[in-house]
């Protein structure tokens, strides 16, 4: 069973690493030697007021509904895929109803102007 | 073996990240932490030889869900936490903390997991058969009605002039 992880393995292995590499690099190379006149706002930049975390409009909220739909959309495709061939006509018709009704939600939101910014 | 240690390494890092989600008094660091919840459980999914639900953990978890988290943080503007925390309701948690420890270790107990089966390898179109068929066709179609209700919501909710 664990053999089969080792793609996954050498994956986090690379993507740890390729952070860990990059980072310490430049730490390494750059010796960061911070002072008040470097940290401070450069050029025609105005001084920073409070945190970068604020309120932010509601339709990005709605962008990541429409995401979601799709993503388990997909995530529903991928055990389908495996088997649509051995469930003939009525996988097609169940996974079909799935899909409109789905694409139904996606067409209700593309039409009232989810999408207009 | 090498699985037991692994086990024991993702189980580690699950419950140390679970305990920073709650420890933590800035929202989003909470938030982030939970993203490490969620890849420690996936991998202990893979090892409990799941790999169609570690993916899934990771695809629609850490990925979508943590989205929709972070969305409602910032949507709500949740500062940190200030205010100390009070003695009643610590007192209450705590009781209900010692509750759950005693629930879980007599399902344990009961489940004798102690002796359980060593774990086998769970296939994904085994898995995939019996989710398309007719037995939950209901609730797989359910399931699309009810993300169809919570995009309907969030665009009702979102749009001003429908």
């Amino acid at each position: 069973m664990l053999p089969s992880y080792v793609p996954v393995l050498i994956l986090a292995l690379v993507a740890i690493g390729f952070s860990a590499f990059t980072l310490g690099l430049s730490q390494l190379l750059g010796k960061p030697r911070p002072n008040p006149a470097k940290n401070s706002v450069y050029e025609c930049g105005v001084p920073p007021i409070g945190t970068a975390r604020e309120r932010f409009p509601i339709k990005f909220y709605m962008i990541c509904m429409i995401f979601i739909l799709l993503d388990v959309d997909a995530a529903f495709l991928y055990p389908w895929a495996l088997v649509f061939r051995d469930l003939g006509v009525f996988g097609f018709l169940e996974m079909g109803a799935f899909m409109l009704l789905l694409g139904g939600g996606f067409t209700y939101a593309w039409k009232v102007g989810a999408f207009d910014w | 073996m090498i699985d037991v240690i692994l086990f024991y390494v993702f189980a580690a890092f699950t419950l140390v990240s679970a305990l920073v989600v709650a420890g933590q008094r800035n929202p989003t660091y909470s938030a982030f932490s939970l993203i490490v919840t969620f890849c420690s459980l996936s991998a202990i999914y893979g090892l409990l030889g799941s790999p169609f639900i570690a993916a899934l953990q990771v695809i629609v978890y850490a990925g979508a869900i943590m989205v929709l988290f972070l969305f409602v943080l910032m949507l709500l503007n949740v500062k940190e936490e200030s205010e100390a925390p009070r003695k009643a309701l610590a007192g209450a948690g705590g009781v209900l903390v010692l509750l759950f420890v005693v629930q879980v270790a007599s399902a344990l107990l009961k489940a004798d997991v102690f002796h359980a089966p060593p774990g086998y390898e769970a296939s994904t179109v085994g898995m995939a058969q019996l989710l398309f068929s007719s037995r939950f066709l209901y609730v797989f179609e359910a399931t699309s009605i009810l993300i169809l209700s919570a995009l309907v919501g969030a665009v009702v909710l979102a749009k001003k002039d429908l």
